[in-house]
């Protein structure tokens, strides 16, 4: 009676595991389905690198080239503004602030990952995008910039919580040897730890780039849509995931603009794809 | 001459007592070992020497400690700790060569000069008895080497900061006997240049490297005497058992 039960438990679990991979690939063979399609239409090379995304004009043009630069600009302003702060704080809570402190803060960056998406976006409009627009006397606040800010905001969780996870568990050992040998605490995280972390903190940044590439609310809302290639980082752009969220309720089922939303769907799927296994990796690079 | 003066030196994790009242004085170029079962306080004993217990918050230490006649907690950490090296019980090589393994720590004195960092390599690896077994593989990984090659390239890093005392906590726990022959060799070799503590668990080497013996137990120095005294007539008889087997 318990072996049976025992069986039944084991196969209903191996359902549940097969259930996550069988869905999984389901969407990625839907995709490939209705994105692949656009390929009878235009060219895989006019699709990646044309300069001009006008879907609705007669005949369509279909080129994605600005959408990913604007993908690329937005995310490359949060990576830079997010890794320094993300990292500095992750060593601060790993290594310097007292208990209490620490508590208080890793508290708030759990605090920081819970709120809505589409919250941060409302606030940076508000907040964010005039001050872009007053600070650099621009026409609109609504610009890379401030897409790249609200998304650090983003990542920063991600970042700050995985790479103190592997601070925390550089062994004890290596911190005492470099004491032991007359470092400083500065020298002790600059040479001993972050080297010792450095898989796991890739990991983190990683993950966090992760993050911002595939996020589409705040984005939506605070970048401008400009279709455009981007000439810096003040003007409006358009991301790969703002277009698809866009302009997906306005497509007839069926057009080239339909099939050309999914295709770029598959872009962004592999996009990711390469980051969380490069992330991956990282992870479980064994020395 | 007297490299250090403890003069009761009580020591607390939160509230329980790690060390109770130590006082005692170690001598230059002597290999002073601390022998006792675990819990008794030796280890502790040894990381107040170069202010390693202040890295935990928990610890809290009366009395006082004279390096060379000055107070421990006067002197500025980090050069205490570059006078004071410590080698510890498992051998630690860092992910590097073997050249900046060593060369590690000389690095954090930001020292630059190539010829210079160089030197000092090479002469602490043929201070800590291996520079002729990896002479010839300095730029390859020190994981590469056996336990006890490692243990005596820790040796040699903590040499090339140009230490006064050498801590050594436990160095062979980890290590079979003939490595362990090799380290104690090296340490009977360093004596004649450094000062020596060796914590230990096998009461054997105490035997076999130790001038002086400090015995442990229950955070109490109970005694400390010449290690031949210990060894042969030790005056308590705690001191006796734990060193024919009674308990340990």
């Amino acid at each position: 009676m318990r072996k049976i039960k025992e069986l039944i438990i084991e196969k209903l679990i191996l359902l549940c595991g097969l259930a996550a991979i069988f869905f999984v690939v389901l969407i990625f063979l839907f995709l490939l389905k209705e994105g692949l399609a656009v390929f009878k239409m235009v060219s895989p090379s006019d699709f990646m690198f044309g300069k001009s995304w006008y879907p609705i004009s007669e005949p369509p043009k279909l080129g994605i080239l600005p959408l990913i630069m604007g993908s690329l600009v937005v995310t490359f302003g949060a990576a830079v503004i997010s890794i320094p702060i993300g990292v500095g704080c992750a060593v601060y809570i790993a290594e310097i602030a007292p208990g209490k402190i620490k508590e208080v803060l890793k508290a708030g960056i759990e605090l920081l990952a819970a709120i809505p998406s589409v919250v941060l976006g409302f606030i940076g409009m508000v907040t964010l995008v005039p001050l872009v627009k007053n600070v650099w006397h621009l026409p609109t606040g609504l610009t890379a910039l401030s897409g790249s800010i609200m998304l650090a905001f983003m990542a920063m969780p991600t970042i700050v919580s995985i790479a103190e996870d592997a601070l925390y568990s550089v062994p004890k050992n290596y911190k005492e040897g470099a004491f032991a040998l007359g470092a400083t605490h500065w020298q002790t995280i600059w040479r001993v730890l972050l080297p010792a972390a450095s898989s796991g903190i890739l990991a983190a940044v990683m993950l966090g780039i992760g993050r911002v590439i595939g996020e589409t609310m705040a984005v939506m809302m605070i970048t401008g849509n400009a279709a455009v290639i981007p000439q810096s980082i003040l003007v409006p752009v358009r991301t790969l995931t703002a277009t698809v969220a866009a302009e997906m309720g306005e497509a007839v089922v069926g057009s080239e603009h339909y099939f050309a939303l999914f295709a770029i769907g598959i872009v962004l799927f592999i996009i990711s794809f390469i980051i969380n296994v490069t992330a991956d990796l990282f992870l479980h690079r064994k020395q | 001459m007297v490299k250090f003066v403890v003069r009761d030196l009580n020591i607390r994790f939160k509230s329980v007592p790690a060390l109770k009242g130590v006082s005692l004085e170690v001598k230059a170029h002597e290999i002073l070992s601390a022998i006792g079962p675990s819990n008794s306080g030796k280890t502790t004993f040894l990381r107040t020497l170069n202010q390693l217990n202040a890295l935990n918050p928990h610890l809290t230490m009366t009395g006082s400690v004279l390096f060379e006649g000055q107070d421990i907690l006067k002197i500025d950490v980090e050069l205490l700790r570059r006078k004071v090296g410590m080698v510890f019980a498992l051998p630690l090589p860092l992910p590097l060569s073997i050249f900046e393994n060593v060369a590690y720590g000389i690095r954090m004195q930001e020292i630059k000069d190539k010829k210079k960092l160089t030197d000092s390599v090479e002469e602490a690896l043929k201070e800590a008895h291996i520079w002729d077994e990896v002479k010839d593989r300095l730029s390859e990984s020190a994981f590469k080497l056996s336990g006890g090659q490692q243990q005596r390239l820790c040796i040699a890093r903590t040499l090339a900061v140009k230490p006064d005392v050498i801590l050594f906590d436990e160095p062979c726990s980890g290590l079979d006997p003939i490595s362990t022959a090799r380290v104690e060799e090296t340490m009977l070799k360093l004596k004649e240049k450094y000062t020596i503590v060796l914590v230990t668990n096998n009461v054997k080497q105490a035997a076999r490297v130790g001038d002086r013996t400090a015995f442990f137990l229950g955070g109490e120095l109970i005694e400390l005497d010449n290690t031949h005294k210990i060894f042969t007539t030790p005056s308590d008889k705690r001191t006796n058992d734990y060193i024919i087997g009674k308990f340990g």
